[in-house]
């Protein structure tokens, strides 16, 4: 089946196969591989992109034909002109990551929580988190760079982030 | 997983078209939460799926001051609609405990109630147990800690779906369209029993959708809660929970409705209970004894007893609650 669907702003028409799931049209068809896969299941959150710039998905659990017409946001969008984003900036400042397998998902996770709510508190940082896994910081560090994003976020200079 | 063909139909009429008669060959598919992981894992190996997240997408009020929620509304959307809260909180409380949020943001109120049991041998491929038209019945003499409390088998599911106890609770209906027009079905009616329908959990026939969920305008008195107990707050199903609707007046429980969920293959409404409140003036003794009377005849497995207590607390707790009194 032809589909089309915008990724980071750029939009990738492909004939794929139904049963294709959205992160390996992400990873194989468009060579995009900063959307991991770790569970396979919809439980890791690994694979997290950001849907239509609002939603955060699990891509591992959505075909691409699911997807036909939208837009997706992945880690490879974050950065604009080489200058990395407020949360990446975070994530790094804070030790958010040690291996990184987890942290795009994290990261876009991330985006859609700060769009929703651009003040959260830790618990609603935790909660908004609750279907990413990481095996390596015990999340303080990530509570942390979510909240300096979110600092950074709020600030007028970058409200065209 | 198996190749399928893909419909992405336009509206109602579309995918009722699209939808054929023998089970599990052609599925609807909503946000495919559920319905990826059973592909995946060779349970269900459909040849097309036809997509349903076009249909009505909308909650609406009804002539008589209730709620009409199309299939296609996500969780995330019914969690964030103020009516919804306002006038049937047990509902969107059980919405927002579901799974993680990303599982809410795709997750659909159609798919939510259609979802298929958790039983962990009926999500292992290589277990052939009787709900997949095998001889045993696997969780009898094997690990049954989640299994049912209630019902006779021969299959002991737990129903998974958070939305249907609350849908109970509050005398939903269901709008069930077909080939040859739509029905209204009661939710109470919907759910079926394994001795009833061992191979489905309600009375869907495979060339029909649920297409709305219609709740009635909420009683002058009515207050309502949900409670759940839950080993994990996220990526888990509950491991009891309860919901109960009360219609009151001052403290005085004129009736109620309360229902059990994760504790039988259906949501479970637990009659006696309902019995034992109605007339009752509201108290931390009058909840605690309408919630033995509904575990009253709970038969559990060889690992499950617990579930019994943890069912009643879960009782006592959401007729508390309901009540606006404090859960201890
Ligand atoms: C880790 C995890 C935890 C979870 N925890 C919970 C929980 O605590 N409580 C809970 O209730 N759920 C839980 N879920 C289940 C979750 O999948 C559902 O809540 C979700 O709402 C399913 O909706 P969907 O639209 O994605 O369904 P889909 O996967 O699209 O569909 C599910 C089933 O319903 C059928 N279907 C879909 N729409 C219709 C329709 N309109 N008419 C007829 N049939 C239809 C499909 O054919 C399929 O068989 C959890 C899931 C996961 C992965
Ligand atoms: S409880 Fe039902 S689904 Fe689970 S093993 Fe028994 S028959 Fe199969
Ligand atoms: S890979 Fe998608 S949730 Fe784990
Ligand atoms: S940084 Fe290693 S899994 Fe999170």
């Amino acid at each position: 089946m032809k589909v089309t669907i915008t990724v980071n702003g750029t939009p990738y028409t492909r004939d794929v196969e139904p049963r294709t799931l959205l992160a390996y049209f992400l990873r194989e068809h468009c060579g995009l591989t900063g959307t991991h896969v770790g569970c396979d299941t919809s439980s890791c959150g690994c694979c997290v992109a950001v849907l239509d710039g609002q939603t955060a998905v699990k891509t591992c659990t959505m075909f691409a034909v699911q997807a036909d017409g939208h837009e997706i946001l992945t880690v490879e969008g974050l950065a604009a002109g080489g200058a990395l984003h407020p949360i990446q900036q975070a994530f790094s400042d804070q030790h958010g990551l040690h291996c990184g397998y987890c942290t795009p998902g994290m990261m876009l996770t991330t985006v859609a929580l700060l769009k929703h709510t651009p003040a959260p508190t830790e618990a609603q940082i935790r909660e908004g988190l609750a279907g990413n896994l990481c095996r390596c910081t015990g999340y303080n560090n990530i509570v942390k760079a979510v909240q300096q994003a979110a600092d950074v976020l709020r600030q007028p200079a970058a409200a065209t982030k | 997983m198996k190749a399928f063909s893909y419909v992405d139909a336009a509206n109602e009429k579309d995918a009722l078209a699209s939808l054929g008669t023998e089970r599990n060959q052609v599925l609807a598919i909503g946000g495919g939460m559920d319905l990826l992981g059973m592909m995946k894992d060779y349970l269900v190996q459909p040849v097309r799926l036809v997509n349903v997240k076009r249909l009505d997408a909308t909650i609406a009020r009804t002539p008589d001051g209730g709620l009409r929620i199309g299939s296609a509304v996500r969780l995330i959307d019914l969690i964030e609609h103020a009516d919804a809260r306002r006038m049937y909180p047990a509902l969107v409380e059980l919405a927002e405990q579901v799974g993680t949020p990303q599982i809410r943001n795709a997750g659909t109120v159609g798919g939510n109630l259609n979802q298929r049991p958790r039983c962990w041998y009926f999500r292992n491929e290589e277990f052939h147990c009787l709900k997949k038209g095998g001889a045993t019945c696997f969780s009898v003499n094997g690990e049954n800690q989640f299994h049912a409390i209630f019902g006779e088998g021969p299959c002991h599911i737990v129903h998974p779906s958070n939305l249907a106890v609350a849908c109970l609770a509050y005398g939903a209906t269901f709008r069930l369209a077909g080939p040859s027009g739509a029905r209204e079905v009661e939710a109470e009616q919907y759910f079926q029993m394994p001795d009833h329908n061992l191979y489905a959990e309600n009375v869907l026939q495979p060339n029909e959708l649920l297409t709305h969920v219609t709740l009635p305008a909420p009683m002058a008195g009515l207050k309502s809660a949900a409670y759940e107990v839950r080993f994990k707050q996220a990526h888990d199903w509950p491991l009891a929970f309860a919901t109960a609707a009360l219609v009151m007046e001052g403290q005085t429980v004129k009736s109620a409705r309360i229902v059990m969920g994760a504790v039988a293959p259906v949501p479970w409404r637990a009659n006696e209970a309902e019995r034992a409140l109605a007339g009752k003036t509201l108290s931390e003794e009058t909840a605690g004894r309408a919630a033995l009377a509904a575990v009253q005849g709970a038969q559990p497995m060889s690992r499950n007893a617990y579930k019994v207590r943890v069912a009643r607390t879960a009782v006592t707790r959401a007729i508390l609650k309901a009540g606006g009194m404090k859960v201890v």
